[in-house]
């Protein structure tokens, strides 16, 4: 694949040519994906120097975004507009547009990628998409406000947390059922499962804690508080949580406390809280997990957190009211 | 809470209290679904929608039952995965009714759990009742001051900011902007009279000036006509002119006998916050922060308009009831305001926030929307009001100057 910066873009339609080029090169540098709620756009970065490549208009109020498995796409949710944006990660344009029902929030997809699966904010469902097609396979009635989706590693199950409800819904992905529904604290947005597949963490933004979910038993089994001198309490609301590669540490984004929580993921202890941006939600890492990338709401912009030293080491302007992120390596 | 659902319809709810004895055993399976009805008890006021000075104002039949109503169904979605459902009981008592009476005959019948829809003199009634004395009543309606201090009763938690949180939140956005020299319009109730009270409170707590005081009593003629304006045009400059500068009129005119008029009339070019102009308020139908364009939406594809801050009250109160039954298991009037009162509990209510009771007076303490009717400008507490406890708690009543002490 080739090197993607101003020049390799346009260069890009020249690709077998530069594929052979690229690989004898062997370096070129991944792109960070954010799409900004207010603006109707997606800024791309470039995932190593940071610098803006590009910034692709969307339809309107994207939120949730997500990088295809095989990475040649990235999707984007368009809340008011009903549909999804398929940008292709090449050329960096939308090329296609699926229908997804209202209000779509976020999305995820199998992980052979041949099926989308969609929160309906407005209409308390999830809806599920063959992505090849664009037709609507089955509508799943869950808690209202449906947000955050987990798509477990062998694909049979399927977990939206609904805010308004505030439960964690285990959709079985054979027969399309709710086979469980799980009370965590208030107004939950993000559901992740660890990396081993043995428990599944669900943050809780108005309760303020991120609960420790088994998703054989469906049973809490811990869950995390956060306490941050200075900081009241009323204000620590968690969203985006990810894993580091070896399962270990647990990064956790606490919304309007600022900060991003470095928490031990096996003894669930906090260990260290790491300043960033206003309201920060949606986190990712890159794709060799040195660095953690922090959307930050309201102060417009990217924190760029070293993983190894747990630290924040830069920050990047994007557009307005970003939102969301997905990285294509 | 673990619930798994039985294979069959959404209807098929079974309790997982797999203690021992699993779900394929258990046969035939039983959909242990609890039902929990929830009492709105309400009173219709006279009221004169002729005085309301204009046109695009108007008084839903359904205003705030409606936000129960509405909350009442969200309950239910959430009840029928983990097996409850909710049922909501309205009594009206018509003008003029025995309110009393209807309130006695709830309390013998009934589990004791009541949203009052009801003024404060009516709620005092209802909630002095031997019958009441065990009894929860969630005040959905009344910002009275009174009901926060001398008047508090064990028995009665508030939901909506009472008129001191208003304006102190109002005063924490003045000082803010630095317009702290503020010229205080007072109408003629007495409930005026209270928050023209609490206007100066919060000018001594925040260090903002009342510089100019005024009552006015003049009824300004607010009603139908053909050429009113001609005559407010004159009459509000009058009533507005003050001998020193000032940066804000801050109004105190519950009644919207003439505040309305305000905006734009004023002797001098300064903005105008109180009761009307930038308004402190719990809801608006356009606040839409905080997802709360979410509720806005279901709301108005429920009612038919726009949520307003009464809805907000009967909705938060159902919720409130929600949050005790399904996750504390509270279903008896004592054990509810056990847990409303316990570190346990909190509501969410689209402030970015959980809300929770004040332990001094069962007040819930929130964050307040400032807005004008098309806007919101802002959201009180504002950025560097501080609190040792909860920084809400620099809206209204604390601890330290309460005069109702329910406990700690």
């Amino acid at each position: 694949m080739p090197s993607r910066t101003l020049t390799g873009r346009r260069a890009a339609l020249l690709l077998p040519a530069l594929v052979l080029c690229s690989f004898a090169v062997g370096a070129r540098a991944s792109e960070l994906f954010v799409s900004n709620e207010i603006d109707d756009t997606v800024t791309v970065l470039n995932g190593e120097t940071y610098q803006k490549i590009a910034t692709i208009p969307t339809d309107q109020r994207p939120r949730g975004i997500f990088a295809t498995p095989d990475h040649r796409y990235v999707l984007v949710c368009d809340g008011d507009s009903s549909n999804i944006d398929v940008i292709d990660a090449k050329t960096l344009k939308v090329v296609r547009r699926i229908e997804t029902g209202p209000d779509p929030e976020t999305l995820a997809m199998s992980p052979s990628g041949d099926k989308v699966y969609v929160s309906n904010e407005n209409n308390a469902l999830v809806t599920v998409i063959n992505f090849a097609t664009g037709k609507s396979i089955k509508q799943i009635p869950v808690g209202i406000e449906p947000e955050g989706l987990a798509v477990s590693a062998h694909g049979r199950t399927v977990v939206v947390v609904s805010e308004t409800t505030s439960m964690a819904h285990f959709i079985d992905t054979r027969t399309w059922r709710v086979v469980a529904n799980i009370l965590v604290d208030t107004r939950p947005r993000i559901a992740q499962f660890t990396r081993d597949q043995r428990y599944l963490w669900v943050s809780s933004e108005v309760g303020g804690t991120v609960s420790v979910i088994d998703p054989r038993t469906h049973r809490i089994l811990h869950i995390i508080n956060f306490h941050i001198p200075g900081v009241d309490r009323e204000y620590i609301g968690p969203v985006g949580v990810r894993f580091t590669p070896d399962g270990r540490t647990a990064f956790v984004a606490l919304g309007r406390a600022n900060r991003v929580a470095v928490v031990d993921a096996k003894t669930y202890k906090v260990e260290k809280y790491i300043l960033v941006g206003q309201r920060p939600w949606q986190i990712a890492f890159s794709p060799g997990h040195k660095r953690l990338f922090v959307v930050n709401g309201l102060t417009n912009d990217v924190t760029i957190i070293d993983v190894s030293s747990e630290e924040a080491v830069r920050s990047v302007p994007v557009g307005r009211l970003p939102w969301g992120i997905a990285v294509i390596p | 809470m673990i619930v798994r659902r039985a294979p069959g319809g959404f209807g098929l709810l079974a309790l997982a209290v797999l203690a021992g004895v699993s779900l394929a055993l258990a046969a035939p399976v039983q959909a242990a679904v609890r039902s929990f009805s929830i009492t709105l008890l309400r009173k219709t006021y006279h009221f004169n929608k002729e005085v309301l000075p204009s046109l695009l104002e108007t008084h839903p039949a359904d205003l705030g039952v409606s936000g129960s109503e509405e909350a009442t169904s969200e309950l239910n979605t959430a009840g029928k995965f983990i097996g409850w459902h909710f049922t909501l009981n309205v009594i009206t008592v018509p003008e003029g009714g025995n309110l009393a009476a209807a309130a006695q005959r709830l309390l013998a019948r009934g589990p004791g759990i009541i949203i009052a829809d009801l003024k404060a003199n009516d709620l005092l009634t209802l909630a002095d009742l031997p019958a009441a004395r065990n009894a929860l009543i969630l005040d959905m309606r009344t910002i009275d001051d009174s009901l926060r201090q001398r008047q508090c009763r064990a028995n009665v938690f508030h939901i909506l900011p009472n008129q001191a949180m208003l304006t102190d939140a109002l005063a924490q956005y003045l000082v803010w902007k630095r317009w702290s020299r503020w010229f205080v319009i007072q109408g003629p109730t007495a409930g005026d009279a209270v928050y023209a009270a609490d206007i100066r409170r919060s000018a001594a707590r925040y260090g903002a000036r009342v510089v100019a005081e005024k009552t006015y009593s003049y009824n300004p003629g607010s009603r139908r006509s053909d050429t009113g304006y001609q005559q407010i045009q004159t009459q509000m400059p009058l009533a507005t002119e003050a001998s020193g500068d000032y940066d804000v009129i801050f109004v105190a005119d519950e009644t919207d006998l003439f505040g309305d008029y305000l905006p734009y009339n004023t002797y001098a070019a300064r903005p105008v916050v109180g009761t009307q102009g930038l308004v402190a308020s719990a809801w608006t139908p356009a606040y839409q922060e905080y997802a709360a364009l979410q509720m806005q939406q279901r709301f108005d594809l429920f009612a038919h308009r726009g949520m307003r801050e009464r809805d907000y009250g009967g909705w938060l109160a159902v919720r409130i009831i929600g949050n005790a039954v399904m996750r504390a298991g509270a279903t008896s009037p004592l054990a509810m305001r056990k847990y409303l009162r316990s570190k346990d509990f909190l509501v969410a209510g689209y402030k970015g926030q959980g809300l929770t009771f004040r332990r001094w007076d069962n007040q819930l303490r929130q964050p307040v929307l400032l807005s004008t009717p098309l806007m919101t400008v802002s959201m009180s507490p504002q950025h560097g009001f501080l609190h040792p406890g909860y920084t809400t708690d620099t809206l209204g009543f604390d601890e330290p100057e309460t005069k109702c002490h329910l406990g700690h």
